[in-house]
């Protein structure tokens, strides 16, 4: 094997579904630079790294649920809408009620599990399809965030504004940069070490070859050096600023919802009634409860997204959350996710609202109009599921490995049976 | 038979796709008004050959030359083939359920009448001829309120509707009971008297020594040989010897049960229909299992077999009414799936890819699905304990992948059968019930199912074994019940099971008991 096939196999890892999440890393970073360049680098500078981050952690926590919802083969229309009118619950608790805001932070995730556990009774128990459930609490939540706050804004005060518009505190010598946020920094760096260490190890427990040691080396090289380069950018930020609070919510819950649904029993049911319902319920897995699970989970992320944008606005108004559900959908099938289910993971769909956010700011920052920036949005999403459609449909995944290999004899299989004729030489050749 | 006119030449066919052949240098002469049989295990190639003849691999993506009705065609797609008079029926069935009989028979065919659809034409022409194959029905009827057998009939006619001359059949039989296979190969028998010529490709071998004049054995994508099924006196063992290579001493593994005390009992069970309540499924069925036994349960299509099984292990079909398991002398109570996998039972379903497996998942997950707090602590997963579970099955079964990482949507069908069992033997059944555990499978991945079957009995487990082939009942079992319209007609020991018999006891309510 070649080095340049090495480095291709065993870069994020060896598995085809790594390599599908590479080729959207690839496309991120290329975005990323090509907005560098066109901006004369307005875009990595550190004051509009953290408002990218500001403006989207809201809508990258919406996508996490998102993909849950959509690998167990559902979808969430309602989430903008649950998010407002828990938006205003909060706002309206403190304001009113002058619940404390922690309190009403607490107060707020409940409410998002009331209505979730509203939406999956519909959807698992009775059996209504999540597309109507979700279209009905689409409307039922907007109206009800109306009707409670007479369509007006709400103030929201300070403590709990740190959430939605915080940072990571001031300590410590004077470095010149936020030391909090290069702690962070450095935390990160360990751990994806670690990581990469626990990897090597569990490769060899399974008897298989762990990647080459240079590949090992570089990979961790790129992710530290990214994560180097972040810190410092996010560190540098004018006084005052750094690491956003509604970041470090967001670093958490991708931490926490990866490792439920990679590693534990389950995160894996979600996946097997995405992938065959009645697969998966003969195989003892509680169909109903794990519908339930993801529709409610899906309602309290967007609570928590909903609190955390009016946290950032300072208050709640009647048109918060307009169009989120799409942006979070985009963001899912973005990053690979199947739209018949059972596919897709966390980690690409943060990729995926990533390139979203970044194409959107990039265009900003270039004073491209909403208008055309709405076509772009439209064209880009419709273009990365296409290219993934058609790499499926060829019997392979990678958009990197095509470039690659542009020569290749290909025998373009006809759609009217591709099971089959993927099946048959594959049949070949392991019963030969 | 070499003075008749021969219809279809494939001259060294050779067909690949990145990274393997699947067919090199196949040979197929097809004369005019004969039945064709093409022979040979899964990955033989048949498939292939046959997507290679009806244009679904258009010409130039293979090397070799196609001479029909004395020409060299060059199929650019189905449409082409279909036009030339070539028609193939897959295995699985393309019509749409919710469309009548009459729509599916002229689906993309459609008679008109100035641009419209002339329902009153289509209607009478599919009368015509739905009398052509047999099929009595009203035309109007919808595809998923008629059985399997008669929508097969209706691909059939479908095909007549396009004037065909050479019509290819993938497993015709292989969904079919016993009297709809009669009455399909019958039809055959009929379209050879009236010239039609028909190539079948099938694994049930009896079938083909029954109805074929020619085989055509194809291994690992070449041609072994064609015989003539009467000048060369062909039986089921001589076909057998072609497709593996080698003499098959038995078609099933040497085997002395080695049988305890009852363990598992089912007593007066009774099920509704999910649905229409009305319809019992099941009606005051009974049977024991004992350690180490291969129980088989016969019956034909719709007798409830698989009702039964399903709605014993954790009533995953139907709405119970009443009836007792009791397990090593004690009664359980089995209300789902996980209470049925805890206490013990494995269900391996009768078709594995619409709800026996995950296609997406790869072997390794797949193995563990069924069982994943064995490879988990505290809810989390071990992932090398996961790899090591998989990898054990994978040599232990001989599943033939080139890792536990491959998906189990590239297996072949015996393959993924092996993966199956592997899943369910994860769980640490005492009673496994396999319900058509071959089905779609090729000879030498069913000798080795069996040998696995009779390995799991060894171990002391009991074994209940649902199956349409009667005499892979007859040569597996030790005791056979017989089921007929929801109920237990009759038990057999292996010593008294002969085809006849047990076919006399799953058409008739009378119970013969005969020990």
């Amino acid at each position: 094997m070649s080095r340049l096939k090495d480095l291709q196999k065993n870069l994020f890892g060896g598995t085809t579904s790594n390599a599908r999440q590479f080729g959207m890393i690839f496309t991120l970073v290329a975005i990323v630079v090509l907005f560098q360049i066109l901006t004369d680098g307005l875009t990595l500078r550190s004051d509009n790294l953290i408002a990218l981050f500001q403006q989207n952690s809201y809508i990258l926590i919406l996508a996490i649920g998102m993909l849950m919802v959509i690998v167990a083969g559902h979808i969430d229309l309602s989430v903008g809408s649950v998010a407002a009118f828990a938006g205003i619950l909060v706002a309206k608790s403190m304001a009113d009620w002058s619940l404390p805001w922690p309190v009403a932070i607490l107060f707020g995730l409940a409410i998002g599990a009331i209505i979730g556990a509203w939406q999956g009774f519909w959807v698992a128990y009775i059996g209504v399809p999540a597309f109507i459930v979700t279209l009905a609490g689409m409307l039922l939540f907007r109206g009800g965030n109306q009707y409670i706050g007479n369509a007006n804004t709400i103030p929201v005060p300070e403590g709990f504004r740190e959430i939605g518009s915080g940072f990571l505190p001031e300590f410590g010598p004077n470095t010149g940069y936020n030391n909090a946020t290069l702690l962070l920094g450095l935390a990160a760096a360990v751990a994806v070490v670690w990581r990469e260490i626990q990897a090597r190890k569990t490769r060899r427990a399974m008897d298989a070859d762990p990647a080459p040691m240079w590949i090992s080396i570089l990979r961790m090289a790129i992710m530290v050096g990214v994560i180097a380069f972040a810190a410092l950018r996010f560190a540098s930020g004018r006084v005052g600023t750094s690491f956003p609070i509604s970041g470090i919510i967001l670093l958490v819950l991708v931490i926490a919802y990866s490792f439920y649904t990679r590693n534990t029993a389950g995160g894996r049911h979600i996946y097997a009634v995405g992938g065959n319902s009645r697969a998966a319920e003969l195989s003892g897995v509680k169909l109903k409860r794990v519908n339930f699970f993801v529709m409610m989970n899906m309602s309290v992320l967007a609570a928590l997204a909903g609190m955390i944008f009016v946290a950032r606005s300072a208050a709640s108004g009647p048109q918060d959350g307009n169009g989120w559900e799409l942006d979070a959908i985009a963001a899912v099938f973005i990053g690979g996710a199947a739209v018949s289910g059972g596919i897709g993971t966390i980690s690409g769909s943060i990729v995926g609202g990533l390139v979203m956010a970044v194409l959107n700011n990039g265009l900003q920052l270039m004073g491209v109009g909403t208008d055309r920036v709405q076509i772009i949005k439209g064209l880009v999403l419709l273009l990365a599921v296409a290219i993934d459609v058609y790499n499926k449909s060829q019997g392979r995944f990678s958009i990197i490995g095509s470039l690659m290999r542009p020569f290749r004899r290909e025998d373009s299989a006809p759609p009217a049976s591709p099971p089959d004729a993927e099946r048959e030489p594959a049949k070949a050749a392991v019963s030969g | 038979m070499s003075d008749v006119p021969i219809l279809l030449e494939m001259r060294s066919i050779t067909k690949e796709f990145p990274g393997v052949k699947a067919l090199s240098d196949v040979n197929l002469v097809v004369r005019a008004g004969e039945i064709h049989a093409i022979c040979g295990e899964n990955g033989a190639g048949k498939s292939t050959l046959m997507k290679v003849l009806s244009g679904v691999y258009p010409y130039g993506t293979y090397d070799g030359q196609i001479i029909y009705q004395g020409a060299e065609t060059r199929f650019s797609d189905i449409r082409a083939s279909e036009n030339a008079g070539i028609v193939i029926i897959h295995q699985e069935l393309a019509l749409i359920p919710g469309m009548s009989i009459t729509e599916n028979i002229f689906l993309g065919n459609e008679p008109r009448k100035r641009g419209a659809i002339d329902w009153t034409a289509a209607n009478r022409m599919a009368l015509d001829l739905m009398a052509r194959v047999g099929l009595e029905e009203d035309p109007d009827t919808l595809i998923k309120d008629i059985g399997v057998g008669k929508q097969q009939l209706v691909e059939i006619a479908k095909a007549f509707a396009k004037d065909v001359k050479l019509l290819i059949l993938d497993e015709p039989t292989a969904a079919l009971n016993e009297a709809d296979s009669r009455h399909l190969l019958d039809l055959l028998r009929g379209f050879r008297s009236r010239g039609i010529t028909s190539i079948m490709i099938s694994h049930k071998l009896n079938e083909i020594e029954a109805i074929a004049d020619q085989i055509t054995i194809l291994r690992d994508g070449r041609t072994v040989e064609t015989l003539d099924v009467k000048a060369d006196g062909v039986d089921e063992d001589r076909i057998v010897r072609g497709m593996v290579g080698r003499e098959l001493s038995s078609r099933f593994p040497d085997h002395t049960p080695k049988i305890g005390e009852v363990f598992f009992e089912v007593r007066n069970w009774n099920v509704r229909h999910p649905i229409s309540a009305e319809r019992q499924v099941c009606k005051n069925e009974s049977f024991v299992v004992r350690r180490g036994e291969i129980v088989g349960f016969a019956g034909l299509m719709g007798a409830g077999r698989t009702e039964l099984a399903m709605s014993v292990f954790g009533r995953s079909y139907g709405v119970f009414e009443s009836g007792t398991i009791i397990k090593d002398g004690k009664e359980i109570v089995l209300k789902s799936v996980a209470d049925a996998i805890d206490h013990g039972l494995a269900y391996v379903s009768e078709d594995r890819k619409a709800i026996g497996l995950n296609l997406l998942d790869d072997i390794k997950s797949s193995t563990v699905a069924a069982k994943l707090s064995k490879i988990s602590h505290h809810g989390v997963l071990n992932e090398v304990e996961e790899y090591q579970a998989a990898e054990a099955y994978r040599k232990e079964l001989r599943t033939k992948a080139p890792t536990v990482d491959e998906s189990v949507s590239k297996l072949s069908g015996g393959n993924q059968q092996k993966v199956v069992l592997a899943k369910w033997m994860f769980t640490d059944p005492d009673l496994l019930i396999l319900d058509e555990p071959t089905r779609g499978i090729d000879v030498g991945a069913k000798y080795e199912i069996y040998g696995i079957i009779q390995r799991l009995a060894d171990q002391g487990k009991g074994v209940v074994v649902i199956s349409s082939e009667l005499p892979e009942l007859i040569g597996l079992c030790d005791r056979i019940y017989t089921v007929f319209e929801g109920s237990i007609t009759g038990e057999i020991a292996r010593e008294d099971a002969t085809p006849e018999n047990l076919m006399k006891q799953m058409t008739s309510t009378k119970k013969m008991l005969t020990r």
